[in-house]
This record gives structure tokens, sequence and C-alpha cells, in this order.
């Protein structure tokens, strides 16, 4: 256990946005929280998943929703914490760590702003190793784990309880539900899990996966070197494409963000185009028309000067982008694990593409 | 017809007359603290030295780093009261919160949040609590606040309840200015009620500067329109400006980087703007500036304005030099150059006297200088030259070499060799490059609103037909026209596959 310290935080935002692959919505607006709650005192310490006892009861955070919708109703830790408390009153027991259910985007956050509150400690872990936009896409889901109960947590004093469902998938088109009706975005705590599927099950040292890998873009920005270059190192990536951003269609539909972005070639990719499709994280990628990458591949969207992560809720005309693609955690690559994440999952009729020879 | 361009600066204001392809004068004068006196003398000497006749002028484009530069020195800014519209959401992050605590302790009046706003699909978050409003107006009115932002969540799409609280805002607060977020920003709260705050704290300054402008303007022979420039290089009504300050916002460096692509017939390049304290470098592509893609940041404030993609490094004509010539600034003797620098009788080695004892540049007494060591200078130049090769480095997206034009009052600091460049071109009337830009600053035309019943691509056809027809109203040449933004924001609420549709086009002058 170790005290995550101040200066970790925004580092931690700068990671985590690149590996929210497009997704999960900015964590600035969660950072600033954080930054406030730390000069107001509290502090948060992170966990070794190692030192979790098998019997040990972990919260899965996040806040759920599209996000755009984030952009306008921001992260708020006094509604994190809330859906944990409701998960403790219902189970009537006490948790002894949070986690985060995804680790790219806003949600990296969504565990320091309960502990931050609560007191907890931050397990260093998630379910996706980077950001997806449904419940049954988590390494919990592909392991088979239940998937209840889950606590939906709303500003207005609704509290929502999925206490069964018969499915993940089931679970996932309950809360959606609620999710949507409440203005799509919920503070949620999902299923809780023992320390020992956790152990067994999560994606580990992402937090501190995430820290890192935000440290050394900043560091390459700070001392002017090519940043989407550090990026690429730090996290084993490859570059894609590099090339200006020329149309854009989004459309917020069932608490979801979808659409489709068109980039044109510039320098070595000149004459080409990218397009990507999105369902809240970039889902599959075509160079002229043949499909390269797909995920579970994270697909993101760096500027091509300052290295920061684009969003598809922040996605414009005009801007120069580069696209590169980041190695998907092993468990996403199984057959199973393509069966919940692979690109079929997202309404693409195309098998998983990868860009990482021996990945496939 | 021929126009007048006036640049504004902190230090000096410019004025040129530019007909067609050809500036036909130039002129600079020292800024005055009250701004009039300085346009003033610029037009009265620029008529004067142009001998032109008044009647033949169809415009005077002012464009001003004035309200820029209030926020970044933190000047002539009044106290705001932020109204945010939204609770029970983001009640976590209220207005200011991600402000520097200088400018925040300066500009916040009294910040109240209440509650209502929208949802993204159109219906309430909750009733907008129209009492908390009255009362919040009551208190902002006892304080003496005369500014008032007004933002509420999700207003790009909805903007019914700012417009609710503006009109109880002007029953309660009679001549207060009042800024509705709606106006200025899109999507993202934060950043749309930053601009709004700062827009809000400009207000009396805003319509100070702007007066003073017009005032300037009657009191010369000349009898044309006023107009300023926005920070993507194309006019607005003086009257606009007044209102709304912040999109003066980096109206300088897109000017001085236009101005650049005019005088040398280049479209494409860097191009180095080196002032009196700080050097800009900024890119130009298709004769306009490459823009940022992120958030830009004005005096330390967050927002989403469209910026050129630009950076500064602190070396200019007033820089100070170390005595031994290794190090230089960043601290600067800024407009008091005249008083503090060697070559001026003063005792402070800057910039400027290196220059002048390389026999760079003929200022002051080059006498003065005679004395500095040779390796200092040649020290000294060679620093500054490594200082603008990163620069030009750093903001170069390809490779291979680029034109380099190099402009503004400081630009003999600019060696005639620059490692990554193919060659330094200097221009006639380098020293008002700003001001020049601001004379063949551009028309625009925007469509900013619903379309039903027809496709995406039918909905932005017709609001880039209507955009076009705008554009050539204000004055655009038909041929010159370019799409500079589209944005589609779907309204699902609404029945029609309903869209909200921006679309903006920019064009030359006819």
């Amino acid at each position: 256990m170790r005290q995550v310290e101040r200066d970790e935080l925004e580092p931690l935002a700068t990671g985590a946005w690149i590996l929210g692959a497009g997704g999960g919505g900015s964590p600035y607006l969660a950072y600033l929280n954080m930054r406030r709650l730390y000069a107001d005192g509290a502090r948060v310490n992170l966990m070794d998943p190692a030192d979790l006892a098998d019997d040990a009861l972990v919260a899965v955070v996040s806040s759920m929703g599209a996000p755009l919708v984030g952009q306008e109703r921001l992260s708020d830790p006094a509604l994190a914490a809330k859906s944990v408390r409701m998960m403790e009153a219902y189970l009537g027991r006490r948790f002894t760590a949070v986690m985060s259910v995804e680790i790219g985007g806003g949600n990296a956050f969504q565990p320091l702003l309960v502990a931050a509150v609560t007191g907890l400690p931050v397990v260093d872990a998630d379910a996706m190793g980077r950001a997806f936009p449904e419940a049954q896409m988590t390494s919990f889901a592909i392991a088979d784990l239940p998937m209840f109960p889950v606590t939906l947590a709303d500003i207005r004093d609704n509290e929502v309880i999925v206490a069964r469902a018969a499915s993940w998938k089931w679970m996932e088109r309950i809360s959606r539900k609620v999710c949507t009706e409440v203005g799509s975005t919920a503070a949620t705590c999902k299923a809780p899990r023992t320390g020992a599927e956790v152990k067994a099950h999560g994606i580990l040292y992402t937090t501190s996966q995430a820290i890192a890998l935000g440290q050394e873009v900043r560091r390459a920005r700070a001392a002017h070197e090519d940043a989407v270059a550090a990026t690429l190192a730090a996290a084993k990536g490859k570059l894609l494409f590099g090339g200006k951003v020329s149309d854009v269609q989004r459309r917020a539909t069932e608490g979801f963000l979808r659409g489709t972005a068109r980039i044109e070639g510039v320098h070595d990719d000149r004459g080409a185009v990218f397009e990507v499709a999105f369902q809240n994280e970039f889902a599959v990628g075509w160079r002229d028309g043949r499909v390269v990458v797909t995920t579970p591949d994270l697909i993101c969207l760096l500027d091509s000067v300052s290295g920061e992560a684009i969003g598809t809720e922040s996605l414009r005309y005009g801007q120069r982008v580069s696209v590169i693609a980041l190695p998907a955690p092993a468990i996403l690559r199984t057959p199973k694990g393509l069966e919940h994440v692979g690109p079929r999952a997202f309404g693409h009729d195309t098998d998983y593409v990868t860009v990482f020879p021996g990945h496939d | 017809m021929a126009r007048i361009g006036v640049d504004v600066g902190g230090t000096n204001t410019d004025a040129v007359l530019v007909d067609g392809a050809r500036v036909l004068g130039a002129v600079k004068t020292a800024t005055t603290a009250d701004v009039l006196g300085g346009v003033r003398a610029a037009l009265a000497q620029l008529l004067a030295q142009t001998a032109c006749d008044p009647a033949g002028i169809s415009a005077v484009v002012i464009g001003t780093t004035h309200f820029t530069n209030a926020v970044i020195e933190r000047r002539e800014l009044q106290p705001v009261g932020a109204l945010r519209i939204g609770l029970p959401a983001s009640a976590s992050l209220p207005p200011f919160v991600d402000w520097p605590d200088d400018l925040a302790a300066m500009v916040r009046g009294q910040t109240h949040m209440v509650a209502g706003g929208h949802e993204y699909d159109g219906r309430p978050i909750v009733p907008l609590d129209l009492g908390a409003i009255r009362d919040a107006a009551r208190r902002m009115a006892d304080a003496g606040l005369a500014a008032v932002a007004v933002t509420s969540v999700f207003s790009p799409l909805t903007a019914e309840c700012e417009k609710e609280a503006e009109r109880i805002l002007a029953e309660e607060m009679p001549g207060a200015s009042i800024t509705l977020s709606h106006d200025l920003g899109r999507i993202g709260l934060l950043e749309r009620e930053n601009v709004a705050l700062l827009n809000a704290c400009l207000q009396r300054l805003a319509r100070k500067t702007v007066s003073a402008f017009a005032d300037a303007l009657s009191g010369s022979a000349i009898d044309a329109p006023l107009y300023l420039t926005q920070n993507d290089g194309t006019i607005m009504r003086a009257q606009a400006a007044s209102r709304f300050p912040v999109w003066c916002f980096a109206s300088g460096p897109t000017n001085s980087m236009r101005g650049a692509a005019f005088l040398s017939g280049l479209d494409d390049g860097v191009v180095v703007d080196v002032g009196g304290t700080t050097t800009d470098i900024g890119y130009l592509k298709g004769g306009f500036p490459r823009e940022a893609n992120a958030a830009v940041e004005i005096g330390g404030v967050r927002t989403l304005f469209r910026m050129p993609d630009l950076l500064s490094i602190a070396m200019g004509g007033g820089t100070e030099v170390s005595a031994d010539g290794s190090r230089i600034g960043p601290q600067s003797v800024g407009f008091r150059l005249l008083e503090k620098s060697l070559a001026f009788g003063g005792d402070t080695l800057t910039a400027t006297d290196i220059a002048c004892a390389a026999g760079r540049v003929d200022l002051g007494d080059r006498a003065r200088v005679a004395g500095l060591p040779s390796d200092v200078v040649t020290r000294s130049l060679a620093r500054m030259g490594e200082m603008i090769t990163e620069g030009v480095d750093r903001m170069k997206s390809e490779a291979g070499a680029v034109k380099l034009l190099a402009v503004g009052g400081g630009s003999f600091l600019i060696p005639d060799q620059v490692e990554g460049c193919s060659e330094v071109i200097r221009v006639e009337h380098y020293a008002v490059a700003n001001a020049v830009g601001a004379a063949i600053a551009q028309a625009s035309g925007e469509v900013d609103q619903i379309f039903s019943n027809q496709t995406r691509d039918q909905a932005i056809g017709a609001a880039r037909t209507e955009a076009e027809r705008r554009a050539t109203a204000a004055g655009a040449a038909a041929g010159s026209l370019k799409l500079v933004e589209v944005e589609d924001i779907p309204l699902s609420y609404l029945p029609g596959d309903a869209r909200r549709v921006r679309v903006r086009v920019v064009g030359d002058i006819a």
C-alpha cells in the first residue's frame, strides 16, 4: 500500500485519457475534483492487488453514460460515493477496497473519488485495461463471474438497485435503460468482487501503468520531444496513420455516442483516407476501405503535436491527428474474450484484425 | 477601394493604407494610455503621408491585443457575478474552479449555483428555480456588480434557461452587462462558462476601448465603417466587439501571420514575429495560420477557442542580455527600450544593443555599443539564433526545409540562415505586418440553426449555401469563399431527424 502523490494525479489523467481509446470521457473534470479534494487534505492509498485477502470485498465502480453528457453534467465525488454506500447498505457488509471497472478515461479516477470521500484504499487494477462501453465487456464477464447486484445513483435522489439479471447482456440492457432515463449519466457500483476474483480475473497494475504512461508523455512534451513517439515507446504501440479530420458524424442514442470520423492523410499518408467507427470508443479502423485494425486493440487518436488524446466527443473538423494502436490485454484476445469485445460485439461484420504480430 | 488597417499593441499603434495588393503608406506611433490619442495620431499621420482622399477609404479595421493583454496582465478587469444553472448537477466543480488563483480573486464577485438546466435530450434536469435566480440577482445588485455571466447546463442545445435568467437579471439589475454562455461557446460546460466569465469581466474595458476607437475615427476626416478583427482573421462590427470582446482574443498573431503572407506573396511557411518582449512562431498553411488542436489557455484560463497554433518565446528587441552574452532574457525592458538600452543612453544590455553592435540594425547611437567585446556579441547572437531554430523546429510538422517569413519590429534578431529553413525572407513593411493583416482581414458568414426533415448532407448543404450568401453580403468575394467550420449535433428530442448545424465560411474582401 502506498499513497498516491499529488503530482501523480495529472499524469494519471494524461495516461488514462490515452488508454480510453477515444472513450471513457476526458479525465480532466474528475482530475479537477481530485485536485480539490487533495487541496482540502484528502489522501488516497493505492493497494497492490497481491495484498488483497481472498475473502476481501471489493467495490467495482464506474460513472456510466455518454461522454458528451459528461462535458455538461460534471463528475461529482459525492455521487460516486453514494453508489458504493447503497451497495454496502444492500449487502449489509462493508467494502475492503474499491477499484475501477475501466482504467481508460474519466473512470480511472472514479475509485479515487470514492476513496477520497470514504477512506477506502484503491486497488491497482481494473477490468478492461482500457475503456469499453458495455457491462459485458469486462474481464469479469469474460470469466463468467456473477453480474449482480448493481447499484445506480442519480443526482436527483433516484436510487436503483438491479438485484438480479439473467445474463451480463441483460444487466447491461437494464442498467443502460435506467442510465438513459436519468440523463445518460449515473454513478454505478457493479457486482462486488472478492479479493480472490480480483487477483485471478482482474487486469492488474493498470493504475500504475496509466500513471507511468502519463509521466512519460508529459516528460517528452516538456523536453520538446515527439510526444506521439514517446507514447508508442512507452505503451509498445504502433503508428497507423497521420492526417487531418475532414468529417465527423455523431449521434447520441441509447446512452451512447456513436458515429464515424474520416481522416485525410498528410506526409507519408498523403492521398490515403482513414475512417474510424466509434461507439463511445474507437472500434474499427479502415485505410482506403480496408479494415486494418479492430477492437480489442486500442485505437487511439492523438493530437499530432502535443500527443494529447482526443476523445470521440471532442474530435472535430480540421484537427491534425495521429492514429495509433496499442496492444490489448491477453484475456481480451482469447476466443472467449473476442466474443465479448471483438468487432462483431459492436455490430461490425469483420473478424479481429491486429497490427501486433503473434496476436491473431 | 482602399482600407486602413490599424494595430493597437501594448507599445505601438501602427496604421497602414492598403489598396488591392499595394501598401500605399505605413506609420508607427506610440500607444497612449487612453488608446484614443495613439489611434488618432496614427490616422492623421497616415492621411498626411499618403495624401489620400479620405472619401476613397472603404473601411477602417482595427486589430488589438488590448483585451488579451488585460487578462494576461490582470488589469482593468471588472468583478463579475457568476450564475450557473444546473443544480443538482455539477455541484462539486463551481465557477472559477480551474482559474489561476490571482485572476479568480480579481474577477470573482459572487458565484451562484441554482437549480435548472437541461438534459442532452431537451428535458429539464429539474424545474428552473426562478426564485433563486431573483435572489441571486438582488444580492449581486446589492454588491454593486455590473457584469454577470450566465451558464446553463446544455444551453448550446436549449438556451431557454439562460434567456429566462437574462430577463430576471435585467429587471433586478438594470444597466448590468449580461453575457449568456450559449452566445459564445459550444458543448463543454466549464470551458463555455470560462469564456462567458472572461467576456463579462472585460465589459467595461470593451465599451471604453471601442468607443475610443469610434471617437478617433469620427474625429478624423474619414467617413467609413469601423471593424475589429476576430481571432480567425475576419472582421466584425465595432458594436459586436464591444459586447463580445473575447472574440478579439489572439487576433494579433492571426493578423501578423496573414500580413506576412500578403507582404511576401507566399501562402506557406513559418512566420517568426519578433516584438519587444516576445517572439511568436506560427505556421502558415494556404495563407492561414495553422490552428491549435487542444484546449487553449488565455491568461491561464482554459477555453475551447479556435486559435492559431503559436509558440511564444521570451526573446524580443527589449530582452535583456547577460554581461557575457550567454544568457538571453527572460527579462525585458519592454516599452522602456528608448530609455533603458545602451544604444539609447541607458545602462541595460539588450538584444537590440547586440544587433546594433553587430551592424544588423542602425538604431540609437552606435558609438555607445561600439565598446562591446566581439565575443559577447557573437555568443549572444548565436544563442538567439539557436532559440529561433529550436522554436521553428518545435512547430514544424513536416520534414524538409520551409521558408521563414521574418516580421515584427525586432526581426533583425533573426539570422539570415536558420537550420531547417530553406531561406529567410524579409519583406518591406515587415514592422507593420500586423496592421497589414488587419487591413486585409476577411469577411465571414455564419449559420447556426436547427434543420429538420432532411438528410445530414442536405442540412449541411443548406447551411453552407446560406452562410456563403451571408459572407458575400458582408463583402466577401464569391470566388474566395472557404469553409472553415462545420459542426452538427443531432437533437434526438425533436422529431424529423432534427440537428443543430453550425457552418462558418470566410472569404477575401471583394
